[in-house]
């Protein structure tokens, strides 16, 4: 029970950096980053009137619905999903199997557009992600260790 | 799985609520939905049939306060109770941090209450995980009933290990948050377990890196 993901400052903003680049080459209203558990990591664009919090957990649900039906027809995974709307669009795709990358587009985009984009960024973003998993490895990597039963007790005091 | 980040100064945790269908799973996100101010929680989302089922899961954000610096923020799941949609459930149990065992105290669910804590020892060690060792709560719902079983049996027959157990009516609150309460603390002596650098041998890594704050 003990893994965990850690994200420091310093692979935070690299990740930052990709994903706002990725809004403006690829035309992109919003981009956001979750793990595959939920979380949100990282988002860019027009990210203010948005629930991205609900919008993270309701990605991972799809991509791991989608994950379950790929199993049972005997696929590995579906590595990209298009949602196509009236306005806006959604390309949903997977990243070193661990993170799900999502673009919201609309026509002053296209898919193909995205995709390209997309996949440049994906190459980054796993280089990024390859040095968190070996730092969460590294022992006492958290704020945590330190933590006291009064700390935990003045959580529910109120 | 918690998720830390040293950016934003959040930790994550994943709770999830499992049970038989109907025991009062949902209900108990709603009860603590509505009694939480609005600047600690997110939308509760529920992804539900016409008939008001739990299709595949109920979302609701919570945040609890700070530790250390840290906002502390969980995330509370239910999944679907009926015995056909066992693939969802497994899916959510995925990366979590700590669960609440939601039983019907009635009588006559008795049996679907012990074969959903079988489905979740099963689905948990799919996942590598062993139920005796997660943060982990049982709550005996609907004690409000006039055919509940009594508490020594629930116990007897759902509980053998002894973990910190609660009696609670779901649709009053009663037992709701002491059992989220304590279910977050076991989730974070967890953590502070998790996080014990091994011993003297390694030297610990200093976590801070960059501008912090
Ligand atoms: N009498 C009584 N009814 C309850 C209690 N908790 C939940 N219920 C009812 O049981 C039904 C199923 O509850 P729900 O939360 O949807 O169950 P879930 O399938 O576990 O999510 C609803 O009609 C609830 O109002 C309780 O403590 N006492
Ligand atoms: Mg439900």
């Amino acid at each position: 029970m003990s893994q965990q993901t850690v994200l420091y400052e310093a692979e935070y903003e690299l990740i930052k950096k990709i994903c706002d680049r990725l809004v403006r080459e690829a035309n992109a209203k919003v981009v956001f980053l979750v793990d595959k558990n939920g979380q949100l990591i990282a988002s860019s664009g027009e990210t203010a009137h948005l629930d991205t919090t609900s919008l993270a957990s309701l990605t991972a649900g799809n991509i791991a619905a989608t994950g379950g039906i790929a199993k049972l027809i005997n696929e590995k995974e579906f590595s990209q999903i298009f949602h196509e709307g009236e306005r806006d669009n959604l390309h949903i795709s997977i990243i070193g199997q661990r993170v799900i990358l999502v673009v919201i587009f609309d026509q002053r985009s296209s898919l193909g557009l995205v995709r390209l984009r997309v996949r440049k960024a994906s190459e980054e973003l796993n280089q990024v992600f390859n040095v968190i998993s070996q730092k969460a490895e590294l022992p006492g990597a958290s704020p945590f260790a330190e933590i006291s039963d009064d700390d935990i007790d003045s959580l529910f005091s109120s | 799985m918690s998720f830390i980040n040293y950016s934003s100064r959040e930790i994550n945790c994943k709770i999830v609520y499992y049970g038989p269908g109907l025991c009062g799973k949902t209900t108990n996100l709603q009860y603590v939905y509505n009694k939480t101010s609005p600047d600690a929680k997110g939308k509760m989302i529920s992804l539900a049939t016409e008939t008001e089922r739990t299709l595949f899961f109920d979302f609701l954000p919570l945040s609890l306060g700070e530790i250390r610096g840290f906002k502390t923020r969980f995330h509370l799941y239910t999944v679907p109770g009926q015995v056909f949609y066992d693939a969802s459930r497994k899916l959510i149990l995925k990366g979590v941090d700590g669960v609440v065992f939601v039983a019907d105290s009635q009588i006559e669910r008795m049996e679907a209450n012990l074969e959903s804590v079988e489905n979740l020892r099963i689905n948990l060690g799919e996942q590598g995980y062993d139920l005796d060792r997660v943060p982990y709560v049982v709550q005996y719902n609907k004690r409000d009933l006039p055919n509940a079983a009594s508490l020594d049996h629930l116990r007897r027959e759902l509980n053998p290990r002894g973990v910190p157990d609660f009696e609670a009516t779901a649709t009053t609150g009663v037992g709701v948050f002491d059992t989220l309460k304590m279910v977050a603390k076991l989730v974070l002596q967890e953590l502070r377990r998790g996080s014990e650098a091994p011993t003297a041998a390694a030297p610990s890594m200093p976590p801070r890196r960059g501008p912090v704050g």
